[in-house]
């Protein structure tokens, strides 16, 4: 990084910390904070959408469709993450990779199980075998953020699925009396109303997605903890220019105060929230709001 | 859209073709495990497995690229197709050439070492670290002595250190520099054990070409005596060498 | 081998009564099914233990965090926003290193820097944080005129805690509370996994799962067993939380019973 940094061994203690904390390795660390950053801003948002469709589906008067969402909600929730993770994305990749062997290699007549290989065709890869990294990485990427988001889509269609049923049954009634079909009663008075009984468990939620991030590393994205650990890690002269002993204490340090920083900023923003969608609702919290303007 | 998948296949077909000319080996490595294999300062895949496998991949004429991956999954995530070699210290052990395909040995049979605080532990009946899921923890667990197991192999030295097992159990190779290091705190103890085959690049059994590839890429270093070179390079004077 | 004759040599192995040998080759599904079990034991007791303590100390918390005074109130609320705003794993860490370094200042702490003692004071300390912040939610949100009914019976101090507030809270917080209670026998799984070594191969349901996943390189048998167990224990908490749900509504009238149960799910 900088010009001074041939030889760290000579450099006074200040100079050498600049110089090891601005090596490639720190740099990837640094990265993994926004890698973190970026795949919760995208998570939060998916797992929403799968919770929305799940506790859709299991309202559904049509029975498969309702057995299929409840069985979402109770298995995916039933697991603990790690061991979901720990086999689920192998899972996933195989499968991907044979729907597109069935595709672009239909006449292939090798079996794809070949005692304990997994062998499709080269050009039904996933990524393809060829690409460069970076199609690894983002590969990789999406796939945590799709696994992700299974997992807490369970959590956030248990929290949707009581948050439609808590709007009180009078509005529903009014929306009948008004002669709404079920469709619009449900966009139109459901949806709009549930999200401030949704609020509690998802800003919840949210906070648990936040702390289950160490748990990246399982799923092929190599994410803060693992930077942390590697770092940290105490390192002798012959592997490294920057040798040093266990400091895994200092970075788990940074780590906390990263997350602790990070709850905080999330509890803020979700009671700023919280405040804008009772506005006007039919709950104490709306009431109470009310009467202050008043 | 229809017309838009039918691109998408035909760009996937010219991508098939292109790959049988020029194929991307990806070589899967753990990159925590020196000498062998482990991060730079520059956050790359660096130690003796590097350089060995860069130089194998030029004599078979290939293109290699590196993926560091967790060691719990390594295995899998090889027969599953997600990289093709494994090159991260592992033994050859019966149970493994069951799943996978191994080359022949590219470091010699090696020694496993119980290193401890103080010279007179009894490492058959006192506490031994060892990392989980390797060898020397299946060799630990048989051997009558109370194993203790981490994630890491940093984890088992530093228990050692700090009192929690009496002795760490591990690959000779990578506790020696450890040892030098440590300004006489840490001493070799007891005998050591032959554990395992040697270290071989391990990959799926279904890929016998590239296998053979690879094996020919071996012998041709063992031959000119370039491997002997890299090996004392990395691991010192002292070491088996072929 | 049997399986019946599987089941009695490893049927308690993860609390090293049985074969000292864990099986090396030839796996077989009934050795899998029984090790992942055995392995359970130790999931329920840092579950149990932890919850059965965290459930006082939470209580404790939360009134605490609802208390006047300042110096009720500030640690309280540290203590829950640092245990509720960190991840488990650095938790773990932490708390290895701490108990190791304590165990040189008194023999006092020399169990502690084994899982057994000192991952259940992490989950306890973890689990009444969480539950501390759904019981303070619900205390918030006790009707008004419940108070004012017991202040009329001329109730105060410690009877109108036991008889009126406390239970509920409880009532309130129950659906939450069930949540939480799930959430921490999921967590027990990371004890092993990252935070404290496991001895002469006695682990939780993970850490037998990850041994077969290794020795057979096959990860689509062991951890499917494992997420089995984990449901039906999951359904085990909800059945048993759910009967003490019953029994704190049962004074309520059918129709509003229902609607306390459908109260949003305060999930942790």
């Amino acid at each position: 990084m900088f010009s001074f940094c041939t030889d760290p061994a000579t450099l006074s203690d200040f100079a050498w910390m600049a110089c090891y904390l601005t090596t490639g390795k720190h740099m990837s660390f640094y990265y993994a904070f926004g890698t973190v950053l970026v795949l919760l801003a995208i998570t939060a948002p998916t797992a929403l959408a799968f919770g929305f469709a799940g506790a859709s589906a299991a309202r559904s008067r049509f029975l498969p469709l309702s057995l299929f969402g409840k069985g979402y909600i109770a298995i995916v929730r039933g697991v603990p993450d790690i061991a979901f993770f720990l086999f689920f994305v192998i899972a996933l990749d195989q499968g991907l990779e044979y729907l597109k062997h069935q595709w672009v290699c239909p006449d292939w007549d090798q079996p794809v199980r070949q005692g304990n290989d997994f062998i499709v065709c080269q050009a039904a890869k996933v990524p393809l075998g060829n690409s460069a990294q970076w199609v690894h990485k983002t590969y990789s990427f999406f796939v945590a953020v799709f696994t992700f988001a299974i997992v807490f889509g369970a959590f956030a269609a248990n929290v949707l699925f009581g948050a439609m049923r808590a709007v009180p049954r009078a509005q529903l009634e009014t929306a009948e009396a008004y002669g709404m079909t079920q469709r619009q009663t449900f966009w139109r008075i459901v949806v709009p109303q549930m999200w401030v009984y949704a609020l509690p468990g998802l800003s919840n939620l949210w906070m648990v997605l936040i702390k289950s991030t160490p748990l990246l590393f399982l799923l092929g994205v190599e994410d803060i903890v693992y930077w942390a650990r590697e770092l940290g890690g105490s390192k002798t002269p012959r592997f490294t220019d920057y040798p040093h002993g266990d400091w895994r204490m200092w970075y788990f340090l940074v780590l906390l105060v990263f997350y602790l920083a990070f709850t905080r900023v999330s509890e803020v923003v979700l009671d700023r929230v919280m405040a804008r969608l009772t506005l006007g609702q039919a709950t104490t919290g709306g009431e109470a709001q009310r009467r202050a303007e008043a | 859209m229809k017309k838009m998948i039918l691109t998408t296949t035909a760009l996937a077909l010219t991508a098939g073709m292109a790959l049988a000319q020029s194929q991307t080996i990806r070589m899967g490595t753990e990159g925590a495990y020196p000498p062998y294999n482990f991060l730079n300062d520059k956050g790359e895949v660096d130690g003796f497995e590097r350089e060995l496998g860069d130089e194998l991949c030029t004599r078979a004429e290939l293109t290699c690229e590196w993926v560091t991956t967790d060691w719990d999954g390594i295995i899998p995530n090889l027969v599953s197709g997600n990289y093709d070699t494994i090159i991260a210290g592992m033994s050859i052990t019966a149970e493994r050439d069951e799943v996978i395909d191994f080359t022949q040995n590219y470091i010699p049979p090696a020694a496993s070492a119980y290193v401890a605080l103080s010279a007179d532990v009894d490492v058959a009946s006192g506490v031994i670290s060892a990392q989980a899921s390797t060898i020397q923890a299946g060799y630990v667990a048989e051997s009558g002595a109370t194993l203790l197991e981490f994630a890491t192999p940093e984890e088992t030295v530093a228990s050692v250190r700090n009192g929690e097992a009496d002795a760490v159990f591990a690959d000779k190779d990578y506790l020696v520099p450890i040892v030098e290091e440590s300004g006489g705190a840490l001493t070799f103890v007891a005998e050591d054990v032959q554990l395992g085959g040697g270290v071989g690049m391990g990959l799926r059994e279904s890929d016998t070409e590239l296998r053979d590839k690879f094996d020919a890429a071996i012998q041709s270093m063992k031959d000119d005596g370039t491997l002997n070179t890299l090996i004392v390079k990395w691991f010192g004077e002292d070491v088996d060498t072929f | 081998m049997s399986c019946a004759q599987t089941i009695m040599d490893y049927g308690l192995r993860s609390i090293g009564i049985g074969e000292r040998l864990l099986p090396r080759s030839d796996f077989t599904l009934c050795q899998q099914f029984t090790l992942i079990g055995s392995g359970l034991v130790w999931n329920i007791y840092f579950g149990v233990i932890a919850l059965a303590a965290g459930f006082f100390l939470a209580t404790a918390l939360a009134l605490g965090k609802g208390a006047r005074s300042r110096w009720l109130r500030k640690p309280s609320e540290w203590f829950i926003f640092i245990f509720r705003g960190s991840p488990l794993f650095i938790q773990f860490f932490f708390a290895y290193f701490l108990f190791l370094s304590l165990k040189s200042v008194h023999p006092f702490f020399d169990p502690f820097s084994s899982a057994w003692a000192g991952a259940l004071v992490v989950l306890f300390f973890n689990t009444a944080a969480y539950s501390a912040e759904i019981f303070y939610g619900a205390l918030k949100s006790i009707p008004r005129g419940d108070v004012e009914a017991a202040d009329a019976y001329g109730m105060s101090g410690w009877p109108r805690f036991r008889r009126v507030i406390w239970p509920t809270m409880l009532r309130l917080a129950w659906p939450g509370y069930t949540n939480e209670a799930i959430f921490l026998f999921h967590a027990t799984t990371l004890v092993f996994f990252s935070g404290f070594p496991a001895q002469q191969q006695k682990g939780d349901a993970l850490y037998y799962a990850r041994y077969f996943a290794d020795q057979t390189f096959n990860p689509f048998v062991p951890y499917p067993i494992l997420a089995a167990y984990f449901i039906l224990l999951t359904l085990v908490i909800i059945g048993l939380f759910g009967l003490v749900n019953r029994r704190l509504n049962r004074h309520l009238p059918a129709e509003q019973r229902r609607k306390i149960r459908l109260r949003p799910n305060l999930i942790r």
